[in-house]
């Protein structure tokens, strides 16, 4: 659905374009060997070449490359088989060298595209303009003493993807969205955790607004380093919403660098002063460039995972499942492992509802997430055939659930305990119902004087009886026999 | 019996060999030559319990039969711009004030592996900015050899300390590191031999940047065969440096075979100057002679772009410096001169801590990468620099060799030419652009001029190539007889 601003001179669209900054799941920083680990302690990763000691070289992280290679072609983009490490110059205390090594006209990764499913079943395509690596700066720490400012040099060198996006998006949905399927890739390609509350993704949001049907862009504005999806949306619309009243003053739109203020829902302008840097970008003299061959990049090719576009492709074609619950399955890797555990070889469609009802539920409302389900496949599966070969009925299966997920105990062995078993047996049900008639002489001349609606108090009156244990269809069927027979 | 700091390298080597005495002994006597030059301000920090402790250690490896090689037991001298574990390293800079590297570089430890005794740091440029070892934070560098009046002069730069010390007999090898000239031209203005080895070829692991992309470790010694043998010690490719070559050091002194028919020997036209010394062009001369004389074939060549060099040097050289400079920050290392914000912090550090030569080359560099500005120069210089390389590559399909002279005049007056930073920087005229194009180049003492201070030839060899440079070097060093002995030797002035 379009996302429109009703301003006093019309309709105004959103134009958006994210800056997103991933760190690369690496065990070693880009051009050091220390640990990247999070939350460490201060200043405990950190190697001599982190710090810029003198006469201390970079040399590049192999592994670091293949990383970014793998996402490249996870994002169907061209990889760029010469890239150049360039320095961006510029002081700050927690930058350590003076410069930051990135990569600036040469980038490893060229255009690509993410493909967003949205809610509403449209589907956008999103272009991807580059991807290129560069090392993370140190941590400024302003609050741990009235006077000084402390420096954690831990991230320093960390290697960070930056994948920019084209200015494609249109709203603050659209932006979330791609952002939680740029999330889903990386973490399916193994090449980012995407934990933004450590920091491991983050964003800068570039905002302009025009009318519809404008063919050019207005100025935009940057806000730096937002660290959250809800953020990004919430930044988007008050800025968006900024600058439609700013040109609707008959102000400018200046192009500036903004933060986002999630307490005070607004965005604010960083001073000019500080940021108006000239990086005196140049090509690293201490590394050489990146030249890959072409098989090492389809080595990279021949190993990718399957990706949440194929795979949902899949299990709408193979397990015949609605594109929106394949939509959902798929978003989370471990999600889609488990279902397609669970699913094989049983009936797909009632393990999807097991999975996006009973159990997605059971875990939000215990906070916990798919990796620390407490039912595993393995038992939701078995549950799945206790209902198959109608050993439990659906409702008791419920309770089945419940109590596994309560304990971690295999469904058979609940049943076993508990005594849940279904009563199949003509002989028991025949007695129980045969029980019930005789006890309630008046309500069974109802049901034969032909109130239908009575029978259903019967059914509630024997299940009762067996505590839930007798086969229903059973139950209903000879009540009808003995009553109306 | 004469000092065992006057030995060759050569020398000492076989005496040490040979048990004519002990490593100790060599270091002692060196120790008391290195404290009778104090005048000539050669050391920025002296190490001689680390000689003493090192040369006892090679003694008692060669009594367990196990000496490492030809560099046991020898002292030298290490630039203040290789860091050493423990060891104040300054690079002459009053910004890195208190300095001690918790590591070695790899061209140091290497020697040390190979059971070299470092005497101590020497006296150098400023961060090696300079041609003359003027712009020391810890003062000028006198050259052993002094003028025709008896006036002081410099020893050139910006390795002057290291390349006095072994022009005084202060010890028979020192390092030195050769951005644009550092190790050649002072070679030849002090009478010694200097070599820079082809880029790549010796880790820059641990050496305080200058320009990284020209910067060079080599030796200094009083012979080609003593330069030879050291160098051996220092190359080797070193995975922490990414523009390290993966290539085997070949046995240099080996390579000097005495024999030279049929090597081609290119002189190239373009580096007769106008202005240069008649000395000097008849010294380049007597060169191709006494090369053509023993069997060498003497080939003109032409190097059109040579003009360039110089220019496009101090566009990329200062642009690789603004930025390798920018962590001398204040923040971890070093001096610290604080301020009312950051910035003002950066400002009074870097405005205490760098002197005005370093200065001048930060602003130089700052400019010429600035939007506007980098498409102009440095872009320009770095096609500059393809063009110079591609020459070379096409001239040394046709000879072996280059012979040049090292430096356009003798070594002056300490105080001359400071008025005019062009005027220094033209001292490098020969011997940059064998770094802009990576390639080996060795200067030779090869004469006197009329004052009798010694000049010297360089030899400029194909990349990887040093054998056939050691080669010619030791071709024209055999035909130069070079004797003479500056004023200040062993410490002992004359």
């Amino acid at each position: 659905m379009t996302y429109l601003i009703q301003g006093d001179t019309g309709d105004w669209e959103v134009v958006i374009g994210l800056e997103v900054h991933a760190q690369v799941s690496s065990e070693a920083k880009l051009f050091s060997g220390s640990p990247t680990a999070f939350g460490a302690e201060p200043n405990t990763q950190v190697s001599l070449v982190d710090a810029a000691m003198p006469g201390m070289l970079p040399v590049i992280n192999k592994f670091c490359v293949e990383q970014a290679v793998k996402t490249g072609l996870g994002l169907q983009a061209a990889i760029n088989l010469h890239s150049v490490f360039e320095r961006k110059n510029y002081f700050y205390a927690d930058l350590p060298q003076g410069y930051q090594i990135s990569q600036y006209q040469h980038p490893i990764v060229g255009e690509g595209t993410v493909i967003l499913d949205m809610p509403d079943g449209t589907s956008r395509e999103i272009g991807i303009e580059r991807l290129h690596m560069e090392q993370d700066a140190g941590k400024s720490m302003h609050d741990q003493d009235p006077k000084r400012s402390f420096i954690d040099l831990n991230r320093a060198g960390v290697c960070l993807m930056e994948i920019v996006s084209k200015p494609d998006l249109r709203s603050p949905e659209e932006a979330g969205v791609f952002v939680r399927k740029l999330r889903s890739i990386l973490r399916y390609l193994g090449t980012c955790d995407g934990n933004m509350e450590q920091g491991s993704m983050r964003a800068d949001v570039n905002v302009s607004v025009r009318h519809p049907g404008e063919t050019e862009y207005r100025t935009r504005a940057e806000i730096k380093n937002v660290n959250s999806v809800r953020f990004i949306m919430q930044a988007i619309e008050v800025e968006a919403a900024r600058q439609v009243e700013t040109w609707e003053a008959g102000d400018e739109v200046v192009q500036e660098t903004r933060l986002f203020d999630p307490d005070r829902a607004e965005t604010r302008s960083m001073r000019a002063k500080e940021f108006a840097h000239d990086y005196r970008y140049f090509p690293d003299p201490d590394l050489l460039p990146v030249d890959l061959d072409q098989a090492f990049v389809d080595g990279i090719a021949a190993a990718l995972p399957e990706l949440p576009d194929a795979k949902k492709e899949r299990f709408i074609a193979d397990f015949g499942l609605s594109a929106y619950d394949a939509g959902v399955l798929v978003a989370d890797r471990e999600t889609a492992a488990f279902f397609e555990n669970v699913a094989e070889g049983r009936d797909a469609k009632q393990a999807a509802n097991w999975l996006t009802t009973n159990l997605f539920g059971a875990l939000n409302a215990a906070g916990k997430d798919i990796a620390e389900s407490p039912v595993s496949a393995a038992q939701l599966g078995e549950l799945l055939d206790l209902m198959a070969d109608a050993t439990i009925s659906g409702r008791i299966a419920k309770d089945v659930f419940e109590e596994m997920f309560e304990t971690s105990k295999d469904p058979g062995a609940i049943v076993e305990e508990k005594g849940l078993k279904q009563i199949t047996d003509t002989g028991a049900i025949e007695a129980a119902v045969d029980q019930v008639i005789n006890d309630n002489p008046g309500q069974a001349d109802e049901v034969r004087g032909g109130n239908d609606k009575a029978i259903g108090w019967f059914v509630g009156q024997v299940m009762k009886a067996t505590q839930g244990k007798a086969n229903p269809q059973m139950v209903n069927q000879l009540l009808r026999d003995k009553l109306k027979g | 019996m004469a000092k065992l700091n006057d030995l060759t390298l050569a020398e000492a080597r076989d005496g040490l060999a040979a048990g004519d005495f002990s490593a100790v002994e060599l270091a002692e006597d060196c120790i008391a030559a290195m404290e009778a030059a104090r005048d000539l301000n050669l050391f920025i920090t002296e190490t001689p319990e680390i000689a003493r402790e090192r040369a006892a250690q090679s003694d008692a490896r060669r009594a367990a039969g196990g000496a490492h090689g030809a560099m046991d037991g020898i002292p030298i001298a290490v630039k203040d711009l290789f860091c050493t574990e423990g060891v104040l390293t300054t690079a002459a800079s009053h910004i890195l004030d208190g300095f001690h590297p918790p590591y070695e570089s790899t061209v140091s430890q290497n020697l040390i592996d190979a059971g070299a005794v470092m005497l101590g740091k020497t006296n150098l440029d400023e961060f090696a900015m300079g041609s003359a070892n003027m712009t020391s934070y810890y003062g000028p560098v006198k050259n052993p050899w002094v003028g025709a009046a008896g006036e002081d002069l410099v020893p050139g730069g910006s390795s002057g300390g290291s390349v006095a010390a072994v022009a005084a007999n202060v010890c028979p090898g020192s390092t030195g590191t050769d951005t644009g000239g550092s190790i050649r031209q002072p070679a030849s203005l002090c009478g010694v031999v200097g070599l820079k080895p082809t880029y790549g070829r010796c880790s820059r692991w641990g050496i305080v940047a200058f320009a990284s992309s020209l910067d060079q470790a080599g030796p200094f010694a009083r012979t080609v065969r003593d330069s030879a043998i050291m160098l051996k010690a220092m190359a080797g490719h070193d995975p922490k440096d990414s523009t390290s070559a993966p290539v085997e050091v070949p046995d240099f002194e080996a390579a000097i075979t005495g024999d030279v028919k049929g090597l081609r020997v290119g002189i190239p036209k373009e580096y007769t100057l106008d202005g240069m010394p008649a000395e000097i062009q008849a010294l380049w001369d007597r060169g191709a002679e006494w090369l053509k004389q023993q069997g060498a074939e003497i080939v003109p060549v032409s190097l059109p772009h040579t003009k360039y060099a110089l220019p496009a040097y101090y566009i990329v050289a200062p642009a690789e410096a603004s930025s390798n400079l920018a962590r001398y920050d204040g923040v971890r290392y070093g001096l610290r001169v604080d301020g009312d914000s950051l910035d003002e912090m950066y400002e009074n550090t870097r405005g205490a801590g760098f002197g005005a030569e370093v200065r001048r080359r930060v602003m130089i560099g700052t400019y010429v990468l600035s939007a506007g500005y980098y498409d102009a120069y440095y872009v320009k210089a770095q096609q500059v620099r393809t063009k110079i390389l591609n020459e070379f590559k096409q001239t040394f399909a046709d000879v072996d060799v280059l012979l040049t002279p090292t430096a356009p005049n003798a070594a002056f007056p300490i105080g001359a030419k400071m008025d005019d930073p062009v005027a220094m920087y033209l001292n490098d005229i020969f011997t940059v652009p064998a770094n802009m194009a990576g390639l080996p180049g060795i200067s030779v003492p090869a004469g006197l001029d009329a004052d009798g201070l010694p000049l010297g030839l360089q030899i400029v060899a194909k990349p990887f190539d040093e054998e056939t440079m050691f080669r010619a070097a030791d071709a024209l060093e055999r035909a130069a007889e070079f004797t003479a002995k500056p004023k200040y030797l062993g410490g002992q002035g004359g």
